[in-house]
Formats: C-alpha cells, structure tokens, sequence
C-alpha cells in the first residue's frame, strides 16, 4: 500500500502477525508433534512414547508403526473399508443430492430460497443429536421396523442399527447437504439456453443431459462429492453410535487405539496414514475451489 | 421450459422426506409417556420437565455455551484478519504456506485435529507447564483455530465481491490505510463477520469429537454429555432435547428467512 505510514506498517504487520502465529502454533505445529510421536516406540511412562533422541543425544525414531500399519491385515481391512463405506456414500449422496440441486436450481426463485433454507436447516441442527435420530429409525423396535410390521410386509423386524446399513445411511444423512450446495450452485449458473437450443437442433433429453448440463455441472459435482467423501473417511460418531462392533472405520481406530490400548505412538501412525490417504482428495479439492474463486 | 420432470419433483419429495422423516420423529417421540423410548404410552410433556430439573445437562450446556461464545468471538477477530491478508494484502512473504493454513482445517478430519492439538498441549505442559488444566481454555483454543477458518472464508468471498473503489477512493482522499479499514472496509463487511460469528458459534456448539480430545477430566460440554447417554441407546430426555433444537433452529432460520424475503420484495 502506497504512502504508509510507520504507524500503519506496524498494523499491517500485527495483522499478518497474530494469525499467522495463531496457525503455527495450534495448527502446523501439533501436525509435527505427531509426526514425531508416531516415529517413536510406545513405552509405560508419562508421556507413553521414546523421545526422539537417546541420552547420548542420537537420533533413535523407528518406523516400526508404520511398517506395523502396512503390514497387519486388520489395519488393511480398517482403511480399505473405510475407503468402500465413503465411496457408497458419496455415490448415494450423488445420486439423491443431483436431482435434489437440479429441482431446486429449476423452480421458481420465490420456491428456491425455501428449498435452500430446507437443505441448510439440518446443517444447523446438532450433528449428534442428527445421527442420534437415525438410532430412533433404525431399532429393531424403532419407527421403520414398527412401520414395516404394522403394514404386514414383514413379520420379523429386520436388524438394521448396529450393521454397515446403518453407518452407510447416517453419513449419507450427514453429509448429503455439502453435496447439493456446491452442486446447485453451479446449475444455477448455467446458461438453460444453452440445453434449449441442443433440444431444438434435435438432441434428445438425454442426450442434452449427457453432453450439456453434466460437464458444465462437473466442477460442482466434484467439488461436492469431496466434501462428503472426505470428512466420511474419518468420521468416529456416526460408526460409533449406529455401526456394530465390527465398524472398524479408521477414525474409530485411531480413538480407540490411543483411548483404549493407550498406544500413542499407533494411534499418531493411524492418523499420519489417514492424512496421506486424503491428501490427494484435499489437494484436488482446493485446486478446484481456487480455480472457482478465479474465474468468478 | 420450466417443464419439471416427474422424477425431478419425486427425488425432491424423496429427498425432503429423508431429510426430515428423523427429525420429525424425535420430536414426535420427545412427547413419549413411556420410559421406554421406542415404544409409545400415551402423550405427556414430562420429559421437558426432567431436562429442566438435570443438572448435569443445564452445566454442561452452561459450560458449552461458554466456550461457543468465547471461540466464536475469537475467531472472528482472527479470521476477519486472515480473510482481509489473503483478499487485500496481495503477495505477502508466506502467502501460500498462510492460505494453505487456513483452508485446512475446513477438510481436516476432526479426529486428526483432535489428536493433534492434544498432544501438543500434553508437550506444552510438559516443556512450560501450561496448559495446568484441560477443559475451558484448551477446548475454546481447539475451536478458534477451526472456526477462524470458516470465518476466513466468509469474509474473503465478501471482500472479493465488493468494490475496492470505495477504499481506493478514500485513500485518494489521504485517508490512511489503517483508517480506511476501519472506516470504510470493517464497516462494509459486518455481515460476513455476523454470518462468521454465527457460524462458528454453532460449529463450536456443535463440536464433539475435538472437544473429547482436547479436554480434561471433569469437563464436559453438552455434545460430550449427550454422547455418553445416548452411546448406550435411545433415551426420551435427550429426544426431548433434541426437540428443542429443532424448535430454536428452524424459528430462527425461518424467521431470517422471511425478513430477507420480505426485504427483497420491497
């Protein structure tokens, strides 16, 4: 800024200042210590960990942890099926949360912005207390089951809580809104016209779909789709409360590891392996959105 | 052109029902006589009555609303002045590390936040001695460090929006530049820092997987309380809790819903 005066730098300065630090500290540092953590062995001590160097001031880290992680069929079973839960997730979410965007993006704008309020409203609401409604739904003596029996289809209630079902259904539940957001928000951009004039030089519906509305749609799909898919990787709540003991989704692995079995340096290696599992989701994720912030 | 299709307006019905059909049911149930709370005896208010009288649940909500407050507020301080770095200060030493910084934490998974801030504040007291004690501080320093993020965000977009003309013009006019953002720039964007307080307040209320990890014995704050009754199954007092949320949430929103409507129309 041109003409600053001493007094201003020294504002500019505290303004760059403060929450740079604020970040360095709480937020880059603590990934460091975790690093450091999950390098070191577990030990019965205050802290639970070796320190990274010995008494004669020599590096003593292992990857003990990780080749432990790597190597342990368990571990291999936890990520590949917290990857597949999240992938049904985000699918379902992408096929409900689509037409949803799509209806709402097409309606009246007097009807839009209620349809909109209606999709943000549970966002609102507690996360716990959302997922918690599910249990209420999904108990052999809860409302669907009750339901399904009054009607006669079934005779027995069907065992949903505590099953895959159940965890699959609740991050869908959670996470459908950050889907349709970003969704809508690039088909109401979206010159009709465009759809209007494909039909008029004989396209079929479909066919207009397919070749017009979906790759202009595409930013916000995938946009969309990494915002559920990424916070479902590491969700503890919804496998906790609605999946059955074998829901052994990472970030239930992770609490429990460093929670139950005490083991810091494991439970630091878990959270470092769930990093580098969605870094390249992050990564794509931020490219998208600052190409979006560019070219509007 | 307008021709909505049948499957549109279904998935819509679809969608708005699976949205909904939970939360109606809660609150259908929080009126449940029975103690057992799936099976329905009779319709009574008694289990609003007992909330009132749970004195664990009214501290935990008191301490909750606490941190939510105290956090909202500082993140808003902080966050209005990463969002006018990034949207205002052009190409500062650092830069791409900052916005990196700041953008995380919207992606991160909380159990890795959680984790990580824990064990810095068990390294800090160990090197420093500080922090004594977790629970009020560590937990409102865990959700500034996040909501500031949302904040960020909010009042960047806003910044990008606007018009720079009106700063420039009043820097033409010798006005200075940390007068001007006073002046001129805070004034101009205190609807993105109400949205951002707003948000982070109920980002910070809505916290539970964080706060577990970055507090201390004795110290629970409302999700955490309601997390270890409803672990065990379903309960009718946290139904009738649940109610209430609902009830405020959506007067709420739809009360601003319709003063922005009618705004619009005139």
């Amino acid at each position: 800024m041109a003409g600053a005066t001493q007094h201003d730098t020294l504002w500019q300065r505290i303004t760059i200042a403060v929450p740079y630090l604020w970040l360095l500290v709480f937020f880059l540092l603590p990934f460091a210590i975790i690093l450091k953590i999950s390098l070191a062995d577990p030990i019965i001590a205050q802290p639970p960990f070796t320190p990274s160097f010995d008494q004669h001031g020599d590096l003593a880290i292992t990857a003990d942890n990780f080749l432990f992680l790597l190597t342990d069929k368990l571990y291999a079973v936890t990520y590949l099926k917290s990857v597949l839960l999240a992938a049904a997730a985000t699918i379902l979410s992408l096929a409900l949360g689509f037409p949803i965007a799509y209806g709402i993006a097409r309606s009246s704008p007097a009807t839009r912005s209620l349809l909109l309020l209606l999709i943000i409203l549970p966002f609102w609401i507690s996360f716990l207390l959302r997922v918690y409604a599910w249990m209420g739904l999904l108990n052999n003596h809860g409302v669907i089951n009750n339901s399904l029996l009054w009607l006669g289809l079934i005779d027995q209630p069907i065992q949903m809580m505590y099953t895959d079902f159940a965890v699959f259904i609740g991050l869908t539940y959670s996470y459908l809104p950050f889907l349709v957001l970003p969704v809508y928000a690039t088909l109401e951009r979206m010159d009709e016209d465009l759809v209007e004039a494909a039909l008029d030089l004989g396209a079929s519906r479909t066919r207009a779909f397919w070749d017009i509305t979906w790759p202009l749609a595409r930013p916000g799909v995938i946009a969309g789709c990494l915002l559920v898919f990424i916070p479902a990787m590491g969700e503890y709540v919804i496998p906790y409360l609605l999946g059955g003991p074998d829901a052994l989704l990472i970030g239930r692995v992770l609490f429990d590891e460093f929670y139950v079995n005490r083991d810091w340096p494991l439970a630091s290696a878990v959270a470092v392996m769930l990093l580098l599992l969605l870094v390249v989701p992050i990564v794509f994720l931020q490219r998208s959105q600052t190409r979006e912030t560019g070219a509007a | 052109m307008q021709k909505r299709s049948l499957f549109i307006l279904s998935t819509l019905a679809f969608g708005y029902a699976f949205l909904y059909i939970p939360l109606i049911s809660v609150v259908i149930y929080s009126f449940n006589d029975s103690n057992l709370a799936t099976i329905w005896g009779g319709f009574s208010t008694r289990w609003y009555g007992e909330l009132f009288r749970n004195d664990q649940i009214l501290d935990a909500m008191f301490l909750s609303l606490r941190i939510a407050a105290t956090a909202a507020t500082l993140a808003t301080v902080l966050g209005t002045m990463a969002g006018l770095l990034l949207a205002r200060f052009g190409n500062f030493r650092g830069r791409t590390v900052f916005s990196g910084m700041i953008t995380s934490p919207l992606v991160m998974p909380e159990v890795i936040t959680g984790l990580s801030l824990l064990l810095l504040f068990v390294s800090l007291k160990q090197y420093f001695g500080w922090p004594d004690q977790r629970g009020f501080g560590t937990i409102t320093i865990a959700h500034t460090t996040f909501a500031m993020a949302y904040v960020a965000v909010i009042v960047r977009s806003r910044l990008a929006a606007m018009d720079e003309s009106l700063e420039e013009a009043a820097m033409d006019l010798g006005g200075r530049p940390f007068r001007v953002v006073f002046d001129i720039t805070l004034p101009l964007i205190a609807p993105a820092m109400i949205a951002g307080w707003l948000l982070a307040f109920t980002l910070s209320l809505d916290d539970l997987v964080i706060a577990s990890f970055v507090s201390g014995p004795g110290a629970s704050t409302l999700p955490m309380y309601i997390f270890s009754k409803v672990k065990l199954g379903v309960t009718p007092d946290i139904n009738a809790l649940a109610s209430i949320f609902i009830l405020i949430v959506s007067t709420g929103l739809l009360i601003a819903w319709a003063t922005l409507r009618k705004s619009r129309i005139r």
